[in-house]
């Protein structure tokens, strides 16, 4: 497991968030498996060159939204649960659209309206690609 | 050993126009510790007193379980320094530096590990100092510092005067100091980017004084710059929370200390839109914490 994750100070977010998008990414795509033992915070630290605190932070909030598990003494694990990446993935569509559907919202847009919009980027591929 | 690199109590040291006063200070074993300080904020004399390098007039200084001054032979062995207007001889070479420092610390110096950072910091040890460049000169300093292998490691200003290049090499290699959980780093910077980037904890010192010294996370969770849209003005004044408003016709910037949501309703209920809440550099934090201890309003 390669525990470098690549980090931009000029995103504006506090790192440790950056950490924990990462590291959600890499369970959802299931570079990191279930069950499977993720770095040290130490050794994850030195590798990103970031804070030790600021990944200790990550490991915390992640822990508590059910990503990993922490033994004391033994170091962190991705949880047993094969839903897992496929809720982080739910999780994070869901964050996009919420998004989506109160930008369409504050410009009098209604739901189908916006779905139809939404199909038509689908079938437009150059719209989708670029976001 | 003790659980702390260094300690410092009380702190106090009295000079005919500067005065440190009131340093209560500490580094846990494995941590890394950023000073940031305007210039002639005392941080030089700070780790001077941590260097045993002088004494203190009053409070208490330990460094790696040792009395500072009183014991600094011993602790020095494990203390490694560097700063920017470090001397080094001009007409001998870096090899030269190498030989004599691994004679004075024949335990603690790793060969090995210098000839790699030879190679990482892209220097060449048969090159006379006088032909270096500042930042090879700064480069090859931090070598002859990091293959002894101190315990604690004491960095002023060290990336002051790179290149983005030799920065980032100087950077990693701190960061690699930290994979040993013992040992531990205490560095200046008026860099505030470096310091966020690595920091676990960090301390705010202006006129002699700390400002404040907390975790690097807290300090981001700390404050947040809002900013709010209103057809009518807003009638907001500075306290405990408000530390700066700044009214530009309809729009008001607010920088907030210990925000939370709900502080948001008291300008809603004005009829104010809130058009952000967001997250400050450490450098618009240092500005905002300095400010906020100069005017006398407790941060």
């Amino acid at each position: 497991m390669d525990p470098y994750l690549v980090l931009s100070q000029k995103d504006g977010r506090p790192m440790y968030l950056q950490i924990m998008e990462q590291i959600k990414s890499l369970v959802a795509q299931g570079e990191w498996h279930a069950g499977e033992k993720v770095p040290s915070i130490r050794e994850l630290a030195v590798a990103s060159k970031v804070s030790v605190i600021t990944v200790k932070r990550a490991y915390q909030e992640l822990e508590r939204e059910g990503v990993l598990l922490t033994q004391p003494g033994v170091g962190s694990f991705v949880a047993k649960n094969d839903e897992l990446g496929d809720q982080i993935m739910k999780q994070e569509i869901d964050k996009h659209l919420s998004k989506a559907w109160a930008q369409a919202k504050s410009f009098g847009l209604s739901l189908d309206e916006l779905m139809a919009r939404l199909k038509i980027l689908a079938t437009n591929n150059k719209g989708v690609k670029d976001e | 050993m003790s659980d702390f690199a260094f300690q410092m109590h009380q702190v106090a040291k009295q000079y005919p126009h500067f005065q440190l006063q009131n340093i209560d200070l500490q580094l846990p074993n494995g941590g890394i510790m950023g000073l940031i300080g305007p210039n002639g904020a005392g941080k030089s004399t700070l780790i001077r007193i941590l260097m045993g390098l002088i004494a203190a007039d009053k409070g208490t200084t330990e460094v790696l379980g040792h009395n500072m001054p009183n014991h600094q032979a011993l602790a020095k062995v494990n203390i490694g320094f560097v700063s920017e207007d470090m001397r080094l001889y001009k007409n001998a070479t870096l090899q030269w530096h190498m030989d004599f420092i691994q004679r004075i610390y024949p335990e603690q110096w790793n060969q090995k590990y210098a000839v790699s950072l030879l190679s990482k910091f892209d220097l060449i040890s048969e090159q006379k100092i006088k032909g270096m460049s500042h930042g090879q000169r700064v480069k090859s300093s931090i070598l002859l510092m990091l293959a002894r292998q101190p315990k604690l490691l004491i960095f002023d200003e060290p990336t002051t005067g790179l290149d983005p290049v030799a920065r980032k090499e100087v950077l990693n290699e701190m960061m690699v100091v930290l994979n040993d959980e013992d040992r531990s780093i205490l560095f200046s910077s008026h860099n505030t980017q470096d310091v966020e980037q690595l920091s676990d904890q960090i301390t705010f010192i202006d006129r002699g004084e700390i400002v404040s010294s907390d975790d690097k996370e807290s300090f981001i969770e700390n404050w947040r710059r809002i900013r709010l849209h209103a057809d009518s003005p807003l009638t907001i004044s500075v306290d405990q929370h408000v530390k700066e408003v700044i009214n530009q016709g309809r729009n008001t910037t607010l920088i907030m200390h210990q925000f939370n949501e709900s502080m948001l309703r008291q300008w809603t209920q004005q009829g104010a839109v809130v058009k952000g809440v967001e997250y400050m550099s450490l450098e618009e934090i240092f500005v905002a914490e300095v400010e906020a201890k100069r005017s006398g309003v407790a941060a």
